[in-house]
């Protein structure tokens, strides 16, 4: 889930800092490596960067990280709730057992769920992007290139598909699925769904402008060159125009990722999301809503959502900037 | 009554169908409550003295007590209310044929004559009530009141077009027309064989089947008389004409209203009504939160809902004493439960459905449901301590500290052939987030002994009618477990438990309130005591059926509700009233 990541960095060699060796003449830089130089240069997009990786780690260690400092994310402490009030005892139950404290009513402990969180908003959010940036950026360069009654009939879905009421049609239909379908059952099913609902209303965003950049690389001389050596269709889509585009799908998919936390978040605060005990930050919110006496349990897995999208969206606007500066 | 939600509308139609106010928020009605702490009869600036005597009495007249409400009513119109609330509240300016009395505790319980000279006359089957009104009482013009008002108004509540608010008691139970479609359209039409007025004082009540408890139905608003010239239908909530001691100055639906002294309320005729404050302000839609500050700072004396106070405030009374023996914290006639679903294997065998019973936690679901101030009381059988008929007893002990007894739930799985527990699942209302919160420990404490819960949200208008409610869609996804819960219209047992034991109410078409309860024995139980009318005896047969309930464990109890009441700092003959689970509107005065 991390490719579209990595890709930057993927086609510089060994000697990505070539230029910088005195004594050896300068060579020519692929865009990839002017790309990179820019990126470094770019503290704020550098820290962005970090964060989002260590949020990656976060979600894949999670077991291993709320073993050593916290303990089961649906585990109750319910001695540590005062049973009048409801909130933990001593205001938020902070301490070495309980780095964020413990939720009112269940104590639950704040830090494993916030942990365990990341799980689930990070994992729907890259794959219903990877789902969006597939979907859109083949039908967008198919529109692009095709161009005519093919595009006409793509570029209406896409309209069609903006002006849908994408947020209700997401409550009705995780009310409506039932808890076995599609082979799949349980959290594997919700999960699936929410990418499936997230990442297939929004290609859209992505296929608007792979079209438009397709359209204009479409008359561009390298194209006209391999069709006037015989390449066709497919073959000038996936070899000609692709690699043209990996810059504006990188961007865009940064800057998708974070959306769709935020829409992972929006979905289960409404609890259409995954269904409790699993932990997820919004359905966190949602619950800490009751208790906004107790600010700490809205604090932490809001700054959680806060940070994720701040990250990514730093990250990606480095991005940007680093692959087409002339957008700055 | 004391619907804070509107929900039982779906129970419409059948002959035992009686479109009881299923579910809602928490509120409560109140009884001397065994683990609220110290009562002191009487006294003024105790915790809980409310519940056990009067708090400030006083007979000085005058003042203006102001009333708030975080929502509004679903009407003030006598035939289209069905919050408790209201119920309590419309007797200051509407006299139905009889009352709660105006008395603290379950003295509140006791039905009174309003209108009426004495109790409703039963035939000897049960099935005719009549009634003899009171001389020389008016309405607020001076016209005086009939017998022929009194039908009138019951006859328009028929319409639940234009009335969709109020119960369906009247409808289901009196010998109406065929084809009867309530006083509007079905205007002129002979109702002789439902209601009969042989004289301007006499009403007579035509029952299509015995019903010994007829007089609860006489006290619904319902039977506030209404006069036919002046009723203007859906509009006529915006000037109900007044029988009360008070009626409508000015009233804006949405903000608020006034009500002051009505010139024609002749006390002679009235005992039960003290009538002391000057008048009354109430402004509706008003910040929660605000409610509580504004009383706790003596501006306001009375949230109307009396649900309790909000999470914000409670945590500003409990810790602090001088605040908190101000307060008052009766139980509720509401019951939150899990329903065990017989139909569901393994549940369809006693034992495994004993397992649940007995691994339960419920301290942590006493916990999810509010705590034991706000949220509930933990409870044992069905019956809650206010109504009638309710008897402590706990057929399975969950041991000395309540949280479950996991030997014997060991014990019941063994012998229910799933020594290593089970699945299931339990549904709850996804809007709930105490029901989510309830469900949730259950799946924790169950978890204890191997029984596997998955949570299964469902939206709340379709709850009954599609999910948890129906049948063929309980069984067909297991919902072995359903979270549920119940208040009655009025404390008795037939108001309370009818609806949720009775298995004839449950329609493969769905929207029944009771879910698991199938036992022919209940229901022979439930006929003996609707004809049954003497009231002790009948309520011997209540106790007898929730103890049948329990000993089948298809019904966890959970809580009975509890809610933080906050006195008024300047309220005089402040005290809770078990029939409305609230303070009495009708006593309170001004100091």
């Amino acid at each position: 889930m991390t490719a579209p990541l990595d890709a930057p960095g993927s086609d510089l060699g060994p000697g990505i800092l070539i230029a910088e060796r005195p004594g050896i003449p300068i060579v020519g830089r692929s865009l990839g490596q002017i790309a990179w130089m820019r990126l470094k240069r770019d503290k704020v997009a550098l820290a962005g960067g970090l964060v989002v990786i260590l949020l990656i780690l976060v979600a894949i260690f999670a077991p291993l990280i709320v073993k050593v400092l916290g303990q089961d994310p649906t585990q109750f402490n319910s001695d540590m709730i005062d049973p009048a009030t409801l909130v933990p005892k001593g205001g938020t139950g902070i301490g070495p057992d309980h780095l964020f404290g413990v939720e009112p009513v269940n104590g639950r402990d704040i830090f494993s769920r916030v942990v365990y969180g990341a799980r689930i908003s990070l994992l729907i959010a890259f794959l219903a992007t990877v789902l969006s940036v597939v979907i859109g950026t083949l039908l967008g360069v198919t529109a692009g290139y095709f161009g005519g009654i093919v595009d006409s009939i793509i570029s209406k879905t896409m309209d069609v598909f903006l002006a849908f009421p994408i947020l209700v049609f997401a409550i009705a239909l995780a009310g409506v699925i039932p808890d076995t379908a599609f082979g799949l059952s349980g959290d594997t099913l919700r999960v699936s769904l929410l990418i499936f609902i997230i990442g297939f209303f929004n290609w859209p965003y992505i296929g608007r402008i792979i079209r438009g950049q397709t359209l204009s690389l479409r008359e561009r001389e390298f194209v006209d060159a391999a069709r006037s050596l015989g390449a066709r269709g497919p073959y000038i889509i996936f070899r000609e125009m692709l690699p043209n585009l990996v810059a504006p799908i990188l961007i865009y998919a940064t800057l998708l990722i974070p959306t769709n936390v935020l829409f992972e978040a929006a979905l289960s605060f409404l609890g259409v999301g995954v269904r409790p005990p699993t932990p997820t930050w919004g359905g966190m919110l949602s619950d800490a809503v009751r208790f906004y006496t107790v600010p700490h349990f809205m604090f932490f897995p809001g700054m959680a959502i806060f940070i994720t999208v701040l990250a990514f969206n730093l990250f990606g606007d480095g991005l940007r900037d680093a692959l087409d500066p002339k957008a700055r | 009554m004391q619907k804070t939600t509107r929900l039982g509308v779906a129970a419409l139609g059948a002959l035992l169908t009686l479109g009881l106010a299923a579910c809602g928020g928490g509120s409560g009605s109140s009884t001397p409550s065994s683990s609220g702490g110290g009562t002191a009869a009487g006294g003024t600036g105790t915790f809980n003295a409310a519940l056990t005597g009067v708090v400030d009495p006083s007979d000085k007249k005058g003042g203006i007590l102001k009333f708030a409400n975080a929502g509004d009513w679903d009407s003030l119109d006598p035939g289209d209310t069905y919050y408790g609330y209201s119920w309590n509240f419309i007797r200051l300016y509407g006299r139905s044929l009889v009352m709660f009395k105006s008395a603290v505790g379950k003295e509140g319980n006791e039905l009174t004559p309003d209108l009426a000279e004495g109790l409703g006359t039963p035939s000897d089957d049960a099935k005719t009530w009549t009634y003899k009104l009171k001389a020389g009482i008016k309405f607020e013009d001076g016209t005086p009141v009939t017998s022929k008002d009194v039908k009138y108004g019951v006859e328009r509540s028929f319409d639940k077009e234009v009335f969709p608010d109020g119960y369906t008691y009247f409808n289901d139970f009196l010998n109406w027309p065929k084809d009867y479609k309530g006083a509007y359209k079905s205007k002129g039409v002979n109702t002789d064989s439902a209601i009969e007025t042989p004289d301007d004082q006499t009403i007579v009540f035509h029952l299509k089947q015995p019903l010994s408890n007829f007089d609860y139905f006489a006290q619904l608003p319902a039977t506030i008389p209404v006069p036919a010239d002046k009723d203007t239908g859906a509009k006529y909530k915006e000037h109900v004409i007044a029988t009360g001691p008070y009626m409508f100055k000015t009233n804006e639906i949405g903000k608020g209203f006034s009500l002051v002294r009505n010139p024609n309320w002749d006390p002679a005729t009235d005992p039960n009504r003290k009538a002391l404050p000057d008048g009354y302000e109430v402004s509706t839609n008003v910040n929660a939160d605000d409610i509580d500050n504004r009383i706790l700072a003596g501006d306001l004396d009375v949230d109307i809902a009396g649900t309790g106070a909000q999470p914000a405030a409670l945590g500003r009374i409990l810790p602090d004493p001088t605040i908190k023996a101000n307060t008052d914290n009766p139980t509720g006639t509401r019951l939150w439960y899990t329903s065990i679903n017989g139909n569901v294997p393994p549940l369809d065998n006693i034992d495994c459905r004993k397992a649940v019973e007995y691994a339960a936690d419920k301290t942590t679901l006493q916990t999810a449901w509010g705590g034991e101030f706000a949220g509930g009381q933990i409870a044992t059988s069905l019956l809650p301590p206010a109504i009638p008929g309710h008897e402590d007893f706990n057929t399975y002990p969950p041991g000395a500290d309540n949280k479950g007894d996991l030997t014997k739930a060991k014990e019941a799985l063994t012998a229910c052939g799933q020594p290593n527990g089970f699945e299931t699942n339990i549904s709850y209302r996804a809007e709930r987030p105490k029901e989510k919160a309830a469900a949730e420990a259950l799946q924790q404490s169950l978890g204890r002994v191997g029984i596997k819960l998955t949570l299964k949200p469902f939206p709340q208008a379709d709850y009954f009618a599609l999910y948890a409610g129906k049948p063929g869609y309980a069984k067909d996804n297991k919902l072995g477990l359903a979270m549920n819960g119940w208040q009655s219209d009025w404390p008795d047992g037939f108001g309370f438990l009818q609806q949720i034991v009775d298995s004839r109410v449950i329609r493969d078409t769905g929207g029944s309130s009771n879910v698991s309860v199938r036992d022919p024995e209940v229901d022979k139980l439930i006929d003996q005591a609707m004809e049954q009318t003497d009231a002790n005896a009948r309520n011997a047969i209540w106790t007898q059926i929730d103890k049948k309930v329990m000993d089948d464990a298809y019904i966890l109890p959970n809580v009975w509700a509890k809610a933080l009441l906050i006195r008024s700092k300047n309220a005089s003959n402040v005290f809770v009233n078990d029939a409305y689970g609230m303070y009495d509107y009708l006593g309170m005065g001004v100091k």
